[in-house]
This record gives C-alpha cells, structure tokens and sequence, in this order.
C-alpha cells in the first residue's frame, strides 16, 4: 500500500468524535510536485483530515508516512519542521502591524528584520506574490492579505503546502494569479493540498483529487478528464438538481419594495469602509444581486439595510414606500422585512442558546412573546418545523446553535426569515461555506420566495451563485456602488473588472492591467 | 516574555471539546467542599484541632432556633445583591459597585427615617416602612444610575467607576453620620438617632431577629427567576452579554440593557441597605455593612447567576460570615478568617469554573 515515492502518504486514517466518524480508512497519497484536491461537502471529514495532517488532532488510528518514513506529527510545531506548511480559511493577521511584522510574530523571536525584510521582497518575486513589507495590513485587500498568508508559509520553505479554500475571496483575476504562484511552486517540487468545492477551480489547476463524502473517501480521480458534473456526484451522492430560472419580465413594472437612495453613510471606525451614493432598487418578485470582494461596504450596507446602523437620513432607505433609514430593526421587520447577516454564529444566532431560543431574535410578538412572557412551547413547535422543512442536522430544537455545522445553521436562519413570510429578503452570502447539497435547496428556497412576489436582494461573493440565482447584477467596490446589469448581459470577465471599481471607464481595456494586482 | 512564562510550566490548559453541563452545577459544590479542606488544612497551620474548627462553621450555625434564624437574617443583604448583580453580569455589565450601592442606600432609607420619625409624627408605621424603602430603592438605583450614566455618556468602564463609587458613597455616609443626620442626643458619636420600634421591620418568627425582609428576598428571587428565564426583556438582557452583535442584529438596545440592568442591580442592593437599617441595625452607622455587596459577587457566581442559585449561594456565604464570628469568640481566631474564607472560596471556584471549559495537559517534551 505504501507509495514509496510519495511525499506524503496516510494510510487507514481513523477519527471518532462523540456520535460521529470524522474520518474512517482515510488512504491518500501526494507525489512531489502534485497539486491534489481534497474534495467534499461540509462536514465531508476534509478539515479533520488536514488537522490530523498539521498535527492539530489525533487520529485514532491510522499511520502518516512522510517522504516514506513512518512520522507521528505531535503537533503543528513538528509537522513545521517536516516541512508541511498551512494557509487557513480564515486569516490570522493584525491589523495595526506591518506585513513584516505580521510575519515575524511567527518566527523565532530573534529574526533579524532588515533580513526578514528582504526575505519577503525575494519570495514575492519569485512567486509573483509582491508586497510592501512596511505597508500596514489595514491598508491590503484581501487578496494581498491572503498573500501575506501565502508568503509567510513559503519562508518556511516547505515540501507541502494546505491551502483550505483559498479562492473563496478573491475576484477571478486574483484567482487566476494564486494559480500560477501555485503551478511554479508545484513545478518546483512542492507539493500542495487543495481544499475546495469549487469544482471547474479543481478541474483547472489540480492533477489529482480525492473525494470525501461522510467521513470516507468515496472516490480518486484526475480532475482534468472529469466533467462539473460528475465530481458533484461523487461529492453529494446524486445529481444536483439544476436550478431553473423563471424569467419574468413583468418584474420591471412590479411595485418598488425596497430603494437604497442615495446612501451616503462616513466611516463608523477606523477600518470601515464609507459609503457613497449607493442607488440601488427591489421590485416585488425579482432578485438583485450585489457582488463584491468582501470589505468593499458590503458589511457596511447591511448595516444601514437592517437598522444597527440607524445614522442615515429617513429617506435613504425606503421600505414599501415607508423611509425607514433612521429606525431600529424591529420598525424595520414591522414593514416585511427579513434579513439573513453574513456571520452565523455571534450575529444571525447566539451560540450559546438553542435553536428554539435563537428563534427570538427575529420573532420578537405574538404569538412568540405574550404580555412580555415567552410562549416557549409554540416557540420549540416552530423550530422544530423549520427544522424538518428545510432538513437542518440537528438533535432537534434544543441543541445548541454553535453545535451545528455552518450550512446547517445557515438552514435553520433561512428558515426563521422565511418563516416570517417577509416581503422583503436580504441575505448576505448565503451559502459561504455551505455544502452543496445544502446550497442547492437554500437557493431553491430563495426562488420559490421570490415567485411568491418577495423581493429579493442577495450580497454575494459567488460569482456563481448570483449569476444563478439573480435577474440583475451589481458590482460594490470601494464603498460605491455599479449600476445594475440584467444578468443576460452580465459576463465574469466585466463583473470581474467591475469588482475593481472600474466600470466608469469608457475602454475597460485601460484598466485591466490594474484590476490584476487588486 | 509572558509567553515564554507560561511554557516554562510543566502543565498546559487544553480546550474540552464539550463542556459538561453537570459540571457547570456541580463546580460550586466542588469549590466549597475544597474550601472547607483548606480551611482545615488552614485550623491545623494555627495550631487549632481541624474538627472543631469546621464545627464552629458547619455545624454550630444550626445549633438552636436562633443560631438558625441569624443564618437567615445574614442571608438577606447578601441574596438581594446577588439577585441584582446576576442580572447585570448576564448581560456581561460588570457592576462591581454593589457595596456603595448598599451604603447609598441604607443612607437614604435612614434619612427618611430620621425625618420621618420624630416625637407626635403624622406618619402612621406602615406607610414610614413603605417610604423608608423606596427611599432606600431609589437611593441605590440612583447610585447606580450614576455608573450607567458615565458608561453611556463617555463610554468610561463601568467596573471602574461602579467600585470608585463604592468609597465616594462610604466617605458620604461618614459625612452625614457626622454631620446632618447625627443624633443630636448621642454624645457626639458618629451615628443616627435609634429609630422607634414601629418604625422597624416586623419580625418573621417572634423571639428572633429574623425580619419579613426575608419574605421579601425569598419572593423577590422568584419574581427575578421569572423574569430572567420566562419573560422577553430578560432574554433580551441575556443575548446582549452573550453576543453583543446578535443583539444589535435582534434590536435589542445595548444602552438599555445597561440602564436597566443597573438600576435593576442598584435597587436590590440599595433595598438590601434598608433593611440593614430598619431590621438587625436599628440605626444608621458608618459601618452598615460588612462587606456584604462584595461578597455578594462571589454568591452571584457560586449561584451560577441564577436568582434561586443566589439564594444557595447567599445561605452558604451567611455561614461563612458567621462562622467566622463564631470562630473569632470560640477559637480565638482574628476576625480575618471571614474574609480569608471568602477569598479561597472565590479562587476555588474560578479554578473550578476553569476547568469546566479546560483540561489540565502534562507538557510533552519537544
């Protein structure tokens, strides 16, 4: 069983956590230079696989051979000094410090600076990854952030690299440019690991995969003579039910639901992003489309949409004909509107509560609340169908919310907005993180609502997933907002440049050549 | 540095991946019986025989009718502030300020007293308790107001504050001892005229000191349970210390969860002064209370900021309290042994509560 050529090869890999398998008879194998894609919905057993790789988790059972050598990785300090190095989902960098500094922090405390410096200038040529080692990371887009990352696992130098979801941030330009970092360290002998869900992402860059689906491996192919379609059937088990569109071109005469005028809102802190002139509108039965690499003011307008952000002028934001920029959320949700935040768990449910109490959050009157008593027992019935409608993993309405996977709270928040039957829904990245069977029917859920006449804004960083889902398209970048698109008209390649903030450019060809380095 | 301070111990905290929920009740339990090893442990250390000492605190408390029924008088100032600071520290405001809240009201309840019971007064007993008590209410809630205001005007930290408040309101009640509501007949002592015996709380069980306060506490911790367990605007107060942001994204006010939960806490405490002053006391003095809206932190958190919790939690620190007076008068111990007791038994249960959450890990070499 054990490929002696491989840089890194497990064998029978085994993880039991209470009520779950994690991982059962993991086998897989990286050769030197090979890109392999670790492929699998959520809660597929992938992040438990690269801990136990990193050494953050302790298989039960199973054995890890590194360069043919049986290893024990104790912990991520010795699976460092392997040479294994990890590029996490989630960045882990200060704000306030510079890239270089940023960097240090990771290293012995007696790195030399100016050496570090020059360390990193070297690197990023090398890679095509350029950055200002003084420059502030408050002052990076993202995609420079996720570089900083990138650089700083490449200073270790190692013989593999984890990459969990790199993509899931950048605007297709950027992504263009991680993959041929990633094709020259590959062709150096690197090995990498790459975690994703983005199946044409997978089909372009990785020379092999390997695909998990309920804490097994359920198959191995190369990528490259694999179609969307049939990678997805490994993944989730079934064919994907293709999403059908209904066009409704009398959607344009409907009633105005929701109209962002000429939203101006200054910075609330030092690192947020100012808004100016947002102009955007909802009619009933259609759904509108913000896309955007994050930081660019979407977190800013949900704000200003949902009522925890009160400071703009009443007729900023019109609900149904109502101006409604100056009240809190509850006024908000009175008119018919129903709101999915971006962050799951800490804003859209309280982690430490039950479902059923986190029901409250959004349903705060009669029948939930009487005479300012809580009606528990309606408020679990309901839970508990929402729970069964919409298929949520969880013990039922008592567990508590942080014990869900992400796309199974998600579920349940849809679920609760719905439930208020709103006549206006915003949801911000609806399936971020979310499995793809679970994706699927929470996009299914926002068709049917909008064919029940709601209308439907949704803040996205999917390009896919707009383009899916919405009939017109606008791009947020730098606090401003495009005009909007019908998404007949709409291509990747000028959503891509609009992301940049370019779309007054009369000849997009003069701002290409910027848009690469955002 | 502190980085390399911590790894050069040989044990390590590790997160638990579920922390049980057992435990979470059983902790305080945990923590007041290692109390009561150390403390004999402590006994042995000043050459007293340990048996006898834990005696003085476990079992001489509930030695007659009366020992009983000091338990539970005790018990009063220490249940009322917790029931208050619970609601705060739920919602994550960490009102340290209980004790000046407690003087501030004892003084007010006392003021109303001394201006209210003078020889042929008009004001017949019962409603110069009623009066005396919401004085004592609306004193407290004000000094607590006092925190929320700074909190919310200019942001200043509210532990801060609410404890600095604490010796601005003792300094006050020795300035009016001293001063306005001094007895004009005490021989220049420092403190207020005794007030008259109808204006003190009936007693619960005739021939001890147990007042109806008790009553009063004991409904209070129910109507408090309702209210943070059953009722919206409890739930409400709970989600802003949980998660402040799915709060803002609920609607529910941060500045009102903190006035509210403030006055809420500075009334408690200050009905807890009044029926100081209007109960065992008889008077006002300078030194109203021992330190009782202090130690009402650690009953607050011993009931695990649950009102029926603190009424446990408030019994067990009452024993600790006269335990240390009886060890004072039969064991010849310095009177510090109260307070020596309350700070083990707030370490253990921060050790406790610890590992709830955490496991203790030998380090591995390499």
């Amino acid at each position: 069983m054990t490929a002696p050529s491989a840089r890194l090869h497990i064998a029978h890999i085994r993880k039991a956590y209470p009520g779950v398998l994690a991982n059962d008879d993991i086998n897989l194998s990286v050769a030197p230079g090979e890109i392999h894609a670790v492929l699998g919905e959520n809660g597929a057993g992938k992040s438990t696989l690269m801990k136990i790789i990193f050494g953050t988790v302790k298989p039960d059972a199973g054995e890890i051979y590194w360069n043919g050598e049986l290893v024990h990785i104790a912990n991520p300090h010795v699976a460092r000094k392997l040479g294994i190095a990890m590029v996490f989902q989630h960045f882990s960098l200060f704000d306030t410090l510079t890239v270089a500094e940023n960097i240090a922090l990771g290293l012995e405390a007696d790195t030399d600076m100016q050496d570090l410096i020059a360390r990193i200038r070297q690197t990023g040529e090398k890679y095509g990854l350029e950055l200002e080692p003084n420059r502030h990371v408050h002052t990076l887009s993202v995609g420079e952030r996720q570089r900083v990352e990138i650089v700083r696992a490449l200073l270790t130098n190692p013989q593999l690299l984890i990459l969990d979801e790199p993509t899931s941030v950048l605007t297709p330009q950027a992504v263009e440019k991680l993959f041929v970092t990633l094709r020259k360290l590959a062709e150096e002998g690197c090995s990498i690991l790459y975690i994703s869900h983005k199946l044409d992402e997978i089909r372009a860059l990785c020379h092999s995969a390997t695909v998990m689906r309920g804490g097994r491996v359920t198959g191995n192919c190369d990528p490259r003579n694999e179609t969307s379609a049939g990678l997805s059937r490994m993944m989730i088990g079934e064919e994907l039910v293709r999403l059908r569109r209904e066009r409704n071109p009398e959607s344009q005469r409907n009633e105005r639901k929701l109209h962002v005028n000429r939203l101006c809102l200054p910075k609330a802190h030092l690192f947020a992003t100012e808004l100016k002139d947002i102009e955007c509108e909802v009619r009933a039965g259609e759904i509108v489309g913000i896309a955007g690499v994050s930081g660019n003011g979407q977190q800013e307008l949900l704000a200003a949409l949902s009522g925890e952000d009160q400071r703009a002028a009443p007729n900023m934001v019109m609900l149904a004909g109502a101006a409604v920029g100056h009240l809190a959320p509850n006024p908000r949700r009175a008119k018919g509107l129903g709101l999915v935040p971006e962050e799951r768990l800490g804003r859209g449910a309280v982690p430490t509560l039950s479902l059923s109490a986190n029901m409250l959050l959004s349903h705060q009157k009669v029948p939930y609340v009487k005479h300012g008593m809580i009606d528990f027992a309606y408020t679990r019935k309901i839970a508990a169908s929402i729970i069964e409608r919409f298929k949520v993993k969880a013990s039922g309405p008592d567990a508590l919310a942080k014990s869900l996977s992400g796309g199974n709270l998600q579920k349940f928040i849809v679920g609760r907005e719905m439930e208020r039957k709103p006549s206006v829904f915003i949801v911000a990245q609806p399936t971020w993180g979310v499995d793809v069977g679970a994706a699927a029917q929470i996009h299914a859920e926002i068709l049917a609502l909008k064919q029940e006449g709601c209308a439907v804004l949704v803040i996205s960083e999917e390009l896919d997933e707009l383009f899916a889902l919405c009939d017109r398209l606008h791009v947020i970048a730098k606090g401003q907002l495009s005009p909007s698109i019908p998404i007949e008209q709409a291509t990747r390649e000028q959503v891509g440049l609009w992301m940049s903030g370019l779309w007054n450019e009369e000849a997009p060809n003069t701002g290409a050549s910027e848009a690469a380095h955002v | 540095m502190s980085k390399s301070m911590f790894t050069s111990l040989p044990l390590r905290l590790e997160l638990r991946g579920a922390p049980s929920q057992r435990m979470t009740y059983l902790s305080p339990v945990i923590a007041i019986v290692l109390t009561l090893l150390l403390g004999a442990l402590l006994f042995m250390a000043l050459g007293k025989d340990p048996v006898a000492g834990l005696k003085v605190f476990l079992v001489d408390p509930f030695s007659s009718k009366r020992a009983i029924s000091e338990l539970l008088l005790k018990s009063i100032p220490l249940i009322l502030c917790a029931l208050g600071l619970a609601v705060c520290f739920r919602a994550s405001i960490w009102n340290i300020g209980a004790e000046g809240q407690f003087t501030v009201g004892a003084m007010c309840a006392g003021a109303m007293l001394v201006w209210i019971d003078v020889p042929d007064h008009a004001i017949p007993g019962g409603l110069g308790l009623i009066l005396m008590i919401i004085a004592g209410v609306l004193g407290g809630a004000f000094w607590a107001g006092i925190t929320a205001f700074l909190r919310d005007k200019f942001n200043a930290n509210e532990i801060l504050v609410s404890l600095m408040l604490t010796y601005v309101a003792q300094l006050l009640l020795m300035y009016v001892v001293n001063g306005p509501l001094k007895d004009p007949n005490g021989m220049n002592f420092p403190q207020s005229k005794v007030f008259s015996s109808e204006f003190m709380l009936p007693m619960l069980i005739s021939g001890t000191r147990l007042h109806i306060g008790f009553a009063v506490t004991i409904i209070a911790a129910i109507v408090m349970a309702v209210f943070m367990m059953r009722s919206f605007r409890g739930f409400s107060l709970m989600v802003g210390g949980m998660a402040p942001h799915a709060a803002r994204y609920a609607g529910f006010s941060s500045r009102n969860a903190l006035w509210v939960s403030l006055l809420i806490s500075g009334g408690f405490a200050g009905l807890a002064g009044a029926f100081e002053i209007a109960g065992p006391i008889g008077q006002l003095l300078p030194s109203v209370s021992p330190g009782y809206g202090f130690a009402a932190i650690i009953v607050a958190f011993i009931g695990r900021l649950h009102p029926v919790g603190a009424v446990f939690g408030g019994l067990i620190m009452s024993l600790l309290y006269l335990g240390g007076e009886l060890a004072q008068s039969r064991l010849g111990l310095p009177s510090a042994i109260t307070g020596v007791f309350q700070g083990m038994l707030l370490f253990l249960l921060l050790a406790c509560d610890t590992l709830i959450d955490y496991r203790l890990r030998w380090k591995q070499k390499g």
